[in-house]
C-alpha cells in the first residue's frame, strides 16, 4: 500500500499566456504509516501537490500510482480513490451543510455506497476518533465552536476510513490551544490506526514537534524531503526562501556560536531542554 | 483621559433557540476598565472567545455597551451625535482580508474612507498616494485587490484606515488568516505607523511573537481582564498563560523548561539572544 | 474550472475609446444597438460595420478578444439563425424532405447574425475598454435625474459594483467548496436532473453561507469606514466631460442621423 508520484508536472491555463508552471517533476513515494510534513511558503505548489494525490486534478504529465494502479487509468474508480486518500482542506468547516453533525459526518460514507448501519457505525468511529463528545452530535454544525465545527469537518473525511489523510493547514484560526487540541488529536490517531497522515503547515514548530518526515516545497519544485533534523540543518537555504526551522535550532546554533558546545541538530524544546541541562549541569 | 477609555463596560447578548425564544444571556464583555494613551502599542490577547472582538468593536461604535461608558478622544460612543467622529477617530482593520476591501482597484478603495467623510477630491488623491506609501503598498495602487496576497490585501486595508487620518487604529486578528510571511509583512507594518506617525494601535492577535513590543499588554479570559502588564510580566507568568488557552513563544518555553530544570533564568525572556546572554552568565 | 468564466473582462490598453468618459460609452453603446434594430436594409448595416471596426480599430483591444466573447452565445446564435432560415413563411429556395428555406427566410437570416454578432461586439467594447467601476460610476451619473422620483441611485450602483468585486471570489469558493465536496465522495456530474439538483444542496448550502458572512462583514467594514449612503460623499474620481467627449458625441450624433437617415432614402429609391 502506498502512493506513488513519478515525474509529475502540472502547468495551470496550459496554452494561455498566464500559464504558471505549478509543479516541475516532482518524484514522490508515500509508504503506509508516515507522519509527514509538507512545508513551503503560500505558492510554492503545496495545494496543488496535495490535490494530486486524490485525483481533483490530473497531472499534466507524469503518473501516480495508488497500491501500484495509475489512477488516472480509464477505468480506475476515483471515488473510491477519494475514499483512500482523505483529504481535508483549509478551513473545512465552510463546507458543512446539513441540519445536524450526525448527518455531516454521514455524507461520505453514505457517498460510497454502504449500507445505513456501516455508515453510521463509520460516523459514529469518526467523530470518536477527533474526540467530540456525544452531547453535540445531534446539534446544528453551525452553533458548535471554531474548534469543535472543524473536528466535524476532519471526523466527515475520516468517516470515509482512508489510508492516507491529507491536513491542509488544520489549524489556521484556531487559537493556541485549540491547535494544540487538535495536532494532538491527529498525532493521537496516527499512533493508535496506523494511518498515514500528510500535514500541510506553515509552522516549523509544529511540523518539527510532531511529524518523522518533511518534504519541502519551493516555486513547485521539492526542495528537501528528509527528517525533520535532516531537513533544519539547512536552515540558511530555507531562509532564503522565505521559510525558516523553528526558533529552539536557532537557540541553539547562537550557543555553540558563542563557545557552549551543545548539539544543534535540535528541533524541539524537550530536546533543547534535556541537552542544554546536560551541558550545563554536567 | 486617555485617547480610549471604558469604564465598567459591560456587553451582553440574548441567545434565543430556533423558535426565537430567549436561552439566556451571554456576557460577552465583563466590567472591562481600559485606559489608553494616545500614542501607545497595546495588545489584547486572549483564546477564541474570550470578548476580545466584542471589546474592540465597542472602540469603532459597532458595538454600544450594554452598561457603562466608551470614550474615544474625549467622546461618548453610544451618543449619536458623536457616530461618525468616533469612527473616524478610531479605524478599524478586520481579520478577513477579502471580506473588508469595498474598491476593485487599490487606490479606490483606499479612498472609500475619504469620500464617506466628504474630502475634497484634490485631498483625497494626497490622503491616498500617502496612506499607500506609509504601508509600501503605493506601487499596487492601479492593481485588483483580487490578485494580492493576504498580507498585501491586509496592509491596503490599513493604508484604508489610515487615509481617514484616524488617531488610533484597532486591529481585530488582522493576521489570524496570513502564512507567516503575510503576518510579519502586517505587524511591520503596524509598528512603522506606531513609530514614525505616533498612531494609537491596539492589536488584537492570539499570535505572542506579535505583542512582543508592544507597550502594554492585556489578556482577557470570559470577558474579563485576567492579566495586564509589559510583555515581559505576561510572559514569565507561562503556566497561567496555558490555562487561559495561550502559550509563550519557543525561547520564553524553553527558558521556563530550564528554571524548572534548576537553572537560574530570569523570568519572561523574550527574545533568543536575551536566552543566549543569560544561559552564558550562568556557564 | 468555474474561473475560467470571464465576464464582462476590461483589457488594459491606452486609447481614446479607454479614456472617454463612460457616460458617452454608455450612450453610444445604446445608441449602436437602436441602430441596429432600425436598420432596415443592407446599407445601413455596411454603415454599421464601418462604424464597428473604426472604433475597434481605435481601441487598441485585439479582435479575437472580442470573438472570444463570441463563443460562448455562439449557440444562442445558429439557434436563431436555424429558426428564421426554415420558419420564415414566403417564396421557397430550396426544400428538403420537411424543412424549407425561403428567399425571406434566407435574408432575416443573414441579417439576424450580423445583427447579433454587431450587437455583441459592440456592447463588448464597452466592457472590455471600461473598467467596471468606471461603468457603475457613469450609470450612477447618467440616473441621476431619476433621484427626484426616489429612484435609490447610489444605492443601486454600490451594489452593483460591490456584486462585480465579488464575483470572482465567489466564484473561487464555489470552485473550493466543489472539490472538497467531490473529495467525501460528492458526485456533481452523473444522475437525472432531480438527482442533479439534489447533489447540488452540498454546493450551495455552504456557498450561502459563506455569502452571507461576507456581506455581513463587508457592511460593518463600510460601517466602520464611515459609509452612510450617498449624501455628504465626495469622488475620488469624480466624471467630467472633456473635449473628446463632445467630440464623440458629436461623432455619434452623425453616425445616427447617417443610419437612420439611410434607411429613407434607401426606402425612397424602392419605393
Amino acid at each position: 500500500m502506498s502512493l506513488i508520484l513519478d515525474h509529475v508536472n502540472y502547468i495551470y491555463g496550459e496554452d494561455t499566456a498566464l500559464a504558471v508552471h505549478a509543479l516541475k517533476d516532482v518524484n514522490l513515494v508515500i509508504p503506509d504509516g508516515q507522519f509527514i510534513g509538507l512545508i513551503g511558503h503560500t505558492g510554492s505548489g503545496k495545494s496543488t501537490l496535495v490535490q494530486h494525490l486524490n485525483g481533483l486534478i490530473k497531472p499534466t504529465d507524469g503518473a501516480i500510482y495508488f497500491n501500484g494502479e495509475d489512477i488516472h487509468d480509464a477505468d480506475y474508480d476515483k471515488k473510491k480513490l477519494r475514499s483512500k486518500v482523505g483529504l481535508v482542506f483549509q478551513y473545512p468547516e465552510h463546507q458543512l451543510f446539513e441540519a445536524d453533525v450526525f448527518s455531516d459526518v454521514c455524507f461520505g460514507p453514505k457517498n460510497l455506497g454502504l449500507s445505513r448501519k456501516e455508515v453510521e457505525l463509520h460516523a459514529y468511529a469518526a467523530l470518536k476518533q477527533v474526540g467530540l463528545e456525544d452531547e453535540y452530535f445531534y446539534q446544528s454544525p453551525f452553533d458548535l465552536s471554531g474548534g469543535q465545527k472543524r473536528r466535524v469537518a476532519i471526523a466527515g473525511v475520516l468517516a470515509m476510513k482512508p489510508d492516507i489523510l491529507i491536513l491542509d493547514e488544520p489549524t489556521a484560526g484556531l487559537d493556541p490551544k485549540g491547535r494544540d487540541e487538535i495536532l494532538d488529536q491527529i498525532s493521537k490517531l496516527h499512533r493508535e490506526t496506523g494511518i498515514t497522515v500528510i500535514l500541510v503547515s506553515h509552522s516549523m514548530e509544529d511540523v518539527a514537534k510532531y511529524v518523522e518526515r518533511i518534504i519541502v516545497m519551493n516555486e513547485g519544485s521539492i526542495l528537501y524531503d528528509g527528517t525533520p533534523k535532516e531537513v533544519f540543518r539547512h536552515y540558511q537555504e530555507l531562509e532564503q526562501v522565505g521559510l525558516a526551522a523553528p526558533q529552539v535550532t536557532y537557540i541553539m546554533r547562537a550557543l555553540k556560536a558563542k563557545g557552549l558546545p551543545v548539539n544543534t541538530d535540535i528541533t524541539t524544546i524537550a530536546e533543547a531542554r534535556d541537552e542544554i541541562l546536560r551541558k550545563m549541569k554536567g | 483621559m486617555g485617547i480610549i477609555k471604558t469604564e465598567k463596560l459591560v456587553f451582553e447578548y440574548i441567545r434565543r433557540d430556533e423558535e426565537g425564544n430567549v436561552e439566556g444571556i451571554t456576557r460577552a464583555v465583563d466590567e472591562v476598565d481600559l485606559d489608553v494613551k494616545q500614542g501607545d502599542f497595546i495588545a489584547i490577547l486572549g483564546h477564541n472567545g474570550s470578548g476580545k472582538s466584542t471589546l474592540a468593536k465597542h472602540i469603532n461604535a459597532i458595538l454600544y455597551p450594554t452598561e457603562g461608558t466608551v470614550w474615544v478622544d474625549g467622546m461618548d460612543t453610544s451618543e449619536y451625535k458623536n457616530l461618525w467622529d468616533v469612527r473616524q477617530s478610531a479605524g478599524m482593520v478586520f481579520q478577513n482580508p477579502d471580506n473588508q476591501i469595498i474598491g476593485q482597484v487599490v487606490e479606490e478603495d483606499v479612498g472609500f474612507g475619504p469620500e464617506n467623510m466628504g474630502v475634497p477630491t484634490k485631498e483625497i488623491w494626497e490622503r491616498v498616494e500617502e496612506s499607500l506609501k506609509a504601508v509600501g503598498m503605493y506601487e499596487y495602487r492601479k492593481h485588483s485587490p483580487n490578485k494580492l496576497s493576504g498580507g498585501q490585501k491586509q496592509r491596503v486595508s490599513i493604508a484604508g484606515v489610515i487615509a481617514m487620518h484616524p488617531k488610533c487604529i484597532i486591529l481585530d486578528e488582522p493576521t489570524a488568516m496570513l502564512d507567516p510571511n503575510g503576518r510579519k509583512e502586517v505587524i511591520r507594518a503596524v509598528r512603522a505607523l506606531n513609530a514614525a506617525e505616533g498612531i494609537t494601535v491596539v492589536l488584537i492577535t492570539h499570535y505572542m511573537e506579535e505583542i512582543i513590543h508592544a507597550d502594554r499588554v492585556f489578556v482577557m479570559d470570559k470577558g474579563k481582564i485576567a492579566m495586564e502588564g509589559t510583555p515581559r510580566e505576561i510572559f514569565s507568568q507561562v503556566e497561567r498563560l496555558k490555562e487561559l488557552r495561550l502559550d509563550v513563544p519557543q525561547v520564553t518555553l524553553l527558558a521556563h523548561e530550564l528554571q524548572k530544570g534548576g537553572l537560574k533564568i530570569p523570568d519572561g525572556m523574550l527574545t533568543t539572544d536575551e536566552l543566549v546572554e543569560a544561559l552564558l552568565q550562568g556557564a | 474550472m468555474l474561473r475560467d468564466i470571464t465576464l464582462g473582462q476590461y483589457y488594459q490598453a491606452d486609447s481614446i475609446i479607454h479614456r472617454l468618459d463612460p457616460r458617452v460609452k454608455l450612450v453610444a453603446t445604446i445608441a449602436f444597438i437602436i441602430s441596429l434594430f432600425a436598420a432596415k436594409n443592407v446599407l445601413a448595416y455596411c454603415l454599421a460595420a464601418l462604424f464597428l471596426a473604426c472604433i475597434i480599430k481605435l481601441s487598441k483591444v485585439p479582435f479575437r478578444f472580442m470573438i472570444k466573447g463570441m463563443k460562448a452565445i455562439l449557440f444562442l446564435l445558429l439557434l436563431t439563425v436555424v429558426f428564421n432560415l426554415f420558419l420564415t413563411p414566403g417564396e421557397t429556395l430550396v426544400s428538403v424532405w420537411k424543412l424549407t428555406i425561403t428567399k425571406e427566410g434566407l435574408r432575416i437570416a443573414v441579417l439576424m447574425a450580423f445583427r447579433l454578432t454587431f450587437l455583441i461586439i459592440g456592447s463588448s467594447i464597452m466592457t472590455l475598454t471600461t473598467t467596471p467601476n468606471n461603468l457603475t460610476d457613469g450609470m450612477e451619473k447618467l440616473m441621476n435625474p431619476l433621484k427626484r422620483v426616489k429612484v435609490p441611485v447610489h444605492e443601486v450602483a454600490m451594489m452593483m459594483s460591490i456584486a462585480l468585486r465579488f464575483i470572482p471570489v465567489l466564484l473561487e469558493e464555489t470552485d473550493k467548496i466543489m472539490k472538497a465536496q467531490i473529495a467525501r465522495g460528492a458526485d456533481f456530474e452523473s444522475g437525472n436532473v432531480i438527482k442533479k439538483a439534489k447533489s447540488l444542496v452540498p454546493l450551495l448550502v455552504p456557498l450561502f453561507i459563506s455569502a452571507f458572512r461576507r456581506a455581513n462583514d463587508l457592511a460593518m467594514a463600510m460601517e466602520a469606514r464611515c459609509y452612510r449612503g450617498g449624501e455628504h460623499r465626495t469622488k475620488m474620481k469624480p466624471l467630467q466631460y472633456k473635449g473628446r467627449d463632445g467630440i464623440a458625441y458629436l461623432v455619434l450624433v452623425c453616425y445616427l442621423t447617417l443610419c437612420i437617415g439611410g434607411n429613407f432614402i434607401k426606402f425612397g429609391l424602392v419605393l
